[in-house]
């Protein structure tokens, strides 16, 4: 069988990527905006959770949402009624995968920029005659950007770079779920050293790109910042 | 019309054990007392910032009691806190407009700024002040919104000597003009004589004095 077109994997691969940076983003700012403000003892336990796939091993997050995709999951009994009675090895598979798996990207940049706000600004807001939402909306969100930039950088980039959690939910399957780390794998193993070593180049100027600009768009923001 | 905040608080904030009732009419008044005496406690409880048990009035309106607690960004205070004062992200023209679009009738910023000297600062970032400057437009920011009260929390500290006693004379002058109540915390007795019309003192979380 033919291989997929190169441009289609990473068009596979960046649209993975964005996907799940556009939604990471509108997940971990509440739960940021929580670990940064709560005063519950609590929380901390919630940080460990969105912090474990810093340190678990990628297969560990792939199997468990492999199976919780899976058509035996009971999280998957709702979806049987509309005909989905797996969400394995399928693209929206994939991007819940890198949901799990570039969590701690987006929740840490966003908590340490949240929490480095501090109260005084949101006290000044306030007796200025902004509400709850309004003092999110004009001053924390503001005073964050810097690190709302780091997260999307972050994520998008760890995104782009994924390799166990894709192949063990998406299965690289040609066309679908295959994407760039995983099309590498499989050169590999076919021994065509030459093109996985284009792939693997290309990667890691990405990654290079991605940290410089990560770098210069922090500095950027500090020197324009208060 | 300016109406009188009538205060009776009680509660333990940290290891203080605040007990407060007292009064402030339309004029200025000094709270005075040593530090970690409960002065800027008692000020972010009238704010609302921190809760204590007991009530907060406004002539007829309730701010807190047994069954109310209205929060902060509607008790319609100017606040002027110790030291860092200003929204950083915004310049000055646009501090003085944060709290216009958010007040019922608020001054016109030209109006407030030329009163309190602030004119020349309107386009500057908030970085590039200096302590009194920061603070004068804190308080043109507070009076912009012409609010029903007045707290300002040590506004001269940090001020060198010269910038001080100007400001005091100014602000005094200024405020002298107002019907409202202005509360204004201070550990210095001769400042707290010179500009206000009633003293209170507070020591260890109890208001010791009135005079």
């Amino acid at each position: 069988m033919d291989p997929t077109p190169l441009a289609l994997v990473i068009a596979t691969t960046l649209e993975l990527a964005l996907i799940t940076t556009i939604l990471l983003l509108a997940i971990a700012t509440p739960l940021a905006w929580w670990l940064a403000r709560s005063r519950r003892w609590w929380k901390e336990v919630i940080g460990a959770v969105t912090a474990l796939p810093l340190v678990l091993p990628p297969t560990v997050i792939g199997f468990y949402v492999l199976i919780a995709l899976g058509p035996q999951s009971p999280l998957m009994a709702p979806l049987h009624a509309f005909g989905i009675r797996t969400l394995a090895f399928t693209f929206t598979g994939l991007v819940i995968g890198s949901l799990f798996y570039s969590l701690p990207f987006a929740v840490q940049p966003l908590r340490t920029a949240f929490e480095s706000v501090g109260t005084r600004p949101l006290e000044v807001a306030a007796m200025l005659g902004a509400g709850p939402f309004d003092r999110f909306a004009t001053i924390a969100l503001p005073l964050s950007r810097c690190g709302f930039v780091s997260a999307a950088i972050l994520v998008f980039a760890h995104t782009v770079g994924e390799f166990g959690v894709v192949l063990m939910i998406g299965g690289a399957i040609p066309g679908r779920t295959e994407v760039l780390s995983t099309r590498i794998f499989q050169l590999v193993e076919n021994l065509q050293y030459g093109e996985a070593h284009r792939i693997a180049a290309g990667l890691v100027a990405f990654a290079f790109l991605a940290l410089l600009g990560l770098l210069l768009a922090e500095r950027r923001i500090g020197s324009v910042a208060p | 019309m300016s109406d009188t905040l009538r205060v009776r608080l009680s509660g333990r904030a940290g290891a203080l054990a605040i007990d407060a009732a007292f009064t402030v009419p339309p004029g200025i008044t000094a709270l005075q007392g040593p530090s970690g005496a409960g002065k800027t406690t008692l000020l972010r409880a009238i704010a609302g910032l921190e809760r204590l048990q007991g009530s907060v009035h406004i002539g007829g309106e309730v701010w807190q009691d047994a069954q109310n607690f209205l929060p902060p960004h509607r008790r319609r205070i100017g606040f002027v806190f110790q030291g860092a004062n200003l929204l950083p992200h915004l310049s000055v023209r646009a501090n003085l407009a944060y709290a216009a679009r958010r007040a019922e009738a608020p001054l016109s910023i030209e109006d407030i700024a030329e009163r309190t000297g602030i004119a020349h600062l309107l386009n500057r970032r908030p970085a590039k002040l200096s302590g009194g400057e920061a603070q004068r437009v804190a308080l043109a920011r507070a009076l912009l919104i012409r609010p029903k009260l007045l707290l300002l929390d040590e506004p001269f500290t940090g001020l060198d000597a010269e910038g001080r006693a100007g400001l005091i004379d100014q602000l005094a002058a200024l405020l002298r003009t107002l019907a409202t109540p202005v509360l204004i915390v201070t550990h210095d007795a001769g400042e707290a004589a010179r500009i206000a019309h009633q003293q209170l003192h507070i020591d260890n979380g109890t208001i010791t004095v009135c005079s």
